[in-house]
């Protein structure tokens, strides 16, 4: 599809949901609007390795992004998940979600270096740049990470690579949640190079990377049994895209974003947690004013990710004022209400 | 009077305004030491770090608390009278300089740690909090805040928030936007705002990120919520010399290339080094016509391991002599040099002014050289301080004030840089920001539509345009104006110089 085609489609200013590879079709609000398929629109424009920076069309699956950045010696230090189906670069640009490493390498939006998007008046605008330190202009690219497509529509994103890891191991230790909590936040106040730290009822995992020497080190530190490499390594990719089997079945899964320090919650349902403590995942038929309210006393915000009964909302609703200043950007990137139309909040 | 709907189209004007019922109304609300009127005590707000752009204010006022922030801005945004935030005035880009119709918003008192948790690994801290007192709190947990503005002694956390401030370890830690999890913000409309949470995201449109370098125009920030990490165990700075600048400008791409994460990479040519050397006795290379500083962090090994991967690559690159830092003294020197950039600029010449653009690492060699060239054309000297890992450059353009014509001149240099620092596929500023300096250089940087979502933003925050006006994003008729100016004359006068 061209440039000439997403602008007519927009001009019409009818409502238009735009979709990627649809691997995320599951999360946020309801679908509303007539498809506006971007994965066509696909491709690496650039990348330099030495630059640490590619920049590539939405609709570029990820597989692929991943496949050319391998050949080099690099990757995506963010880790989007798939979710086992096409992702592309757009969606998970739009998305914002970010991967096991969360808490060390840093969210997608961390990586974001540009922009190019197209605004509800069909306007080519471009935001950032393909360096690392830009500051001219507010930054607009970043806003774009998690905005659910509701701003415009992302054509191109510029994204931070790093090098691959030389070295990693992945670590595991029998602990109850408690302890598990605890021990991933004493870790992660250490110089220790913890690349991701995620528990559920088997235990608490470890993932250490970086420098040979560093990752031998910590492992003499640390103790805890190493987990074969290819084991370790499908179940780091199993949590990022959520084949995992506790996320398998139907039940209602929730994501409660905490501070990592955050005591074990008393709620109903199972619970994984992830990102040294920070994202927490509960199943079950849960009540949405419950565990809001537990979130928030615990300083941080609940989602119901997949599943349930949707008709509350998904996303913990904001107070006021914010709304307020949502509203107004959203009216200044999209006057007319075309993208998205209650994806992100219900009347945005 | 009331002042309309901010428009992207012409610069706010607040000339009708009145504000001697505001300046009672403000007396009312502040401690007597806490507003200011007097022309000899306002002089030491009429400009920030670039002191070639001065002002006085209405006002000066100095909130004590998050009340009297809320006071002052509800009492402004009812009188219609802009309100410019101010941190440390350390600022490089006259950011915080004054509004002539305006008040200055000092935010230095509201100077307290709030919270340190050494097993979240966060502090809470208030926004005239200076970056160097987090670290120094944290020391005793091992921890410490990453992002290390050379002016850390003095800079606010709150102006590196509204700068998006950057330093020599952000290549491998990360800007300020990486280190910042939680804001409190005020707005013109006084309205507090959370943006961000102790939790690593928050619901709805991520406004920590847009926030995070929008250079007090959206909001004043008095509160902010820091990540803090733990200090590696040792640290090692490697010091090569060439003597060709593009060759070290070759070899910091080199070095990126090989898989190295340095923990900072920066350059200096001879001109920055000659400087420093007689006052901070760093041991640089003085016949070199450029060095490298390489730091590797992390355990013993691990250092070991990197230098030795550097020094392989600078040596392939054309090293003419590598040192490494022997113990930490000598790494603390090696950085203090650097640190000590832009203050030694001023030690040899009256006056100096300091540019930003950043650039692909790619293109050190190229910008290099023709900032060469560009000394010649304008007659005027240029040494030469980089954030290299970053392609960010800090070229220091050299002149005497006192001499006429020689700032306009030094402006037109600058000017130059920026637009090859576009050209070559950059930016014009990489940490100082916009402010009002760089207003007629984003015009060549955005098109008029971007601009104009630019103005969408602010207008969301900030409908009237009170807080910090005429800074970081240019009116389209400013634009209009200097493409006009451009086709008549070919060469970027400064018109705002005029009207000073
Ligand atoms: C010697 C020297 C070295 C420097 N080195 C570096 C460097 O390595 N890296 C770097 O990034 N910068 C550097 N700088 C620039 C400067 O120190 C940074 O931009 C710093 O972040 C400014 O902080 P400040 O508290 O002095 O802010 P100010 O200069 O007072 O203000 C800067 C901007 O922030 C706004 N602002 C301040 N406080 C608030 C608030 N609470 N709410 C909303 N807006 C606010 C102001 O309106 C203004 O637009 C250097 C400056 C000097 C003089």
């Amino acid at each position: 599809m061209s440039l000439e085609a997403f602008r007519e489609r927009i001009l019409e200013r009818r409502p238009l949901r735009i979709r990627g590879g649809g691997s995320k079709d599951f999360y946020g609000g309801p679908l509303a609007g007539e498809p506006l398929d971007v994965s066509a629109y696909r491709g690496i424009v650039s990348y330099e390795p030495s630059e640490l920076v590619v920049t590539a069309r939405a609709g570029t699956p990820l597989a692929e992004l991943t496949a050319v950045l391998a050949e080099r010696g690099q990757w995506l230090a963010f880790e989007p998940p798939t979710f086992r189906g096409p992702a592309t670069l757009g969606g998970a640009m739009a998305a914002g979600l970010s991967g096991p490493g969360r808490a060390s390498h840093g969210a997608l939006r961390d990586f974001v270096l540009g922009a190019k998007l197209m605004d509800g008046e069909g306007r080519v605008l471009t935001f950032g740049g393909q360096v690392m330190k830009n500051v001219a202009g507010f930054d607009v690219s970043r806003l774009l990470a998690g905005s659910l497509g509701t701003l415009g529509l992302i054509l191109e994103a510029s994204i931070k690579v790093l090098p691959l890891p030389v070295a990693q191991a992945t670590l595991r230790f029998q602990l109850a949640q408690g302890r598990a909590l605890e021990t991933m936040n004493l870790w992660a106040g250490r110089p220790l190079p913890i690349t991701a730290a995620a528990w559920d009822d088997q235990g608490l995992m470890v993932r250490l990377a970086g420098a040979e020497a560093a990752v031998r080190d910590a492992c003499g530190t640390l103790g805890g049994v190493r987990v074969p490499d290819g084991d370790a390594a499908s179940h780091w990719t199993a949590l990022r895209d959520q084949g995992h089997p506790f996320f398998a079945g139907e039940a209602p899964l929730w994501r409660l974003s905490l501070p990592s320090t955050a005591p074990p919650l008393d709620l109903p349902g199972d619970v994984l947690i992830e990102w040294g403590g920070a994202q927490r995942w509960l199943r079950g038929d849960l009540d949405a004013t419950l565990l809001r309210d537990a979130a928030r006393r615990a300083g941080g915000h609940a989602t119901l990710f997949r599943g349930g009964n949707r008709t509350a909302g998904v996303f913990t609703p904001l107070p006021a004022p914010l709304a307020t200043v949502h509203r107004r950007l959203k009216a200044a990137f999209d006057p007319h209400g075309v993208f998205n139309p209650g994806r992100l909040l219900p009347d945005l | 009077m009331t002042v309309r709907e901010h428009s992207p189209e012409r610069d706010p004007d607040f000339q009708g305004t009145s504000p001697e019922s505001l300046l009672a109304e403000l007396r009312a609300l502040l401690p007597p030491a806490s507003l200011v009127t007097d022309e000899e005590l306002l002089r030491p707000y009429e400009c920030d770090g670039l002191s070639a752009y001065r002002r006085l204010p209405l006002a000066v006022a100095l909130p004590e608390d998050e009340a009297q922030v809320v006071a002052v801005l509800a009492a402004c945004h009812r009188a219609g009278i802009p309100v410019v935030p101010r941190g440390a005035g350390t600022g490089l880009s006259a950011g915080s300089m004054p509004h002539p119709q305006g008040i200055l918003l000092s935010l230095a008192k509201l100077n307290r740690i709030l919270h340190l948790d050494p097993l979240a690994r966060v502090a809470v801290v208030q926004t005239g909090v200076r970056n160097l007192a987090i670290s120094e709190a944290a020391l005793p947990h091992g921890l410490y805040y990453a992002p290390d503005p050379s002016s850390q002694i003095a800079c606010t956390i709150g102006g590196n928030v509204a700068e998006n401030a950057g330093g020599v370890h952000c290549l491998k830690y990360g800007l300020t936007v990486h280190n910042v999890l939680r804001l409190r913000i005020v707005t013109i409309e006084g309205d507090i705002l959370e943006l961000g949470s102790q939790a690593l995201d928050a619901p709805g449109l991520d406004l920590l990120a847009l926030f995070i370098g929008s250079e007090g125009l959206l909001g004043v920030v008095t509160e902010v919520t820091v990540r803090l990490i733990p200090r590696p165990r040792t640290a090692q700075c490697l010091m090569a010399s060439f003597d060709d600048v593009r060759k070290a400008g070759e070899a910091v791409a080199a070095v990126i290339a090989a898989g190295s994460i340095p923990a900072g990479l920066e350059m200096m040519d001879r001109g920055v080094t000659a400087a420093v050397e007689p006052f901070v006795h760093a041991g640089y290379d003085l016949d070199a016509a450029a060095i490298l500083l390489c730091e590797a962090d992390g355990t013993a090994q691990e250092v070991a391991e990197e230098i030795a991967r550097m020094r392989a690559v600078l040596e392939r690159g054309g090293a003419t002599g590598i040192r490494v830092s022997r113990d930490e003294a000598e790494r603390i020197r090696f950085w203090a040099g650097r640190k000590a950039a832009f203050p030694s600029a001023g030690r040899i010449s009256p006056d100096y002014y300091c540019m930003d653009g950043t650039i692909p690492r790619k293109r050190l060699g190229d910008m290099l050289t023709a900032i060469a060239a560009m000394e010649v054309t304008y007659g005027l000297r240029c040494i030469n301080v980089f954030h290299a890992g970053d392609g960010n450059l800090h070229p220091l353009i050299l002149y005497d004030a006192n001499v006429a014509g020689q700032l306009e001149r030094t402006e037109a240099f600058g000017a130059e840089i920026l637009r090859l620092s576009v050209a070559l596929g950059g930016t014009i500023t990489g940490e100082h920001g916009v402010g009002f300096e760089k207003l007629d250089a984003m015009c060549g940087q955005f098109l008029p539509d971007e601009l104009k979502v630019f103005h969408g933003i602010k207008r969301a925050f900030d409908p009237q345009g009170l807080l910090n006006p005429v800074k970081a994003i240019p009116s389209l008729h400013r634009c209009a104006e200097m493409g006009r100016m451009r086709v008549h004359q070919g060469n970027l006068p400064f018109p705002e110089l005029e009207r000073l």
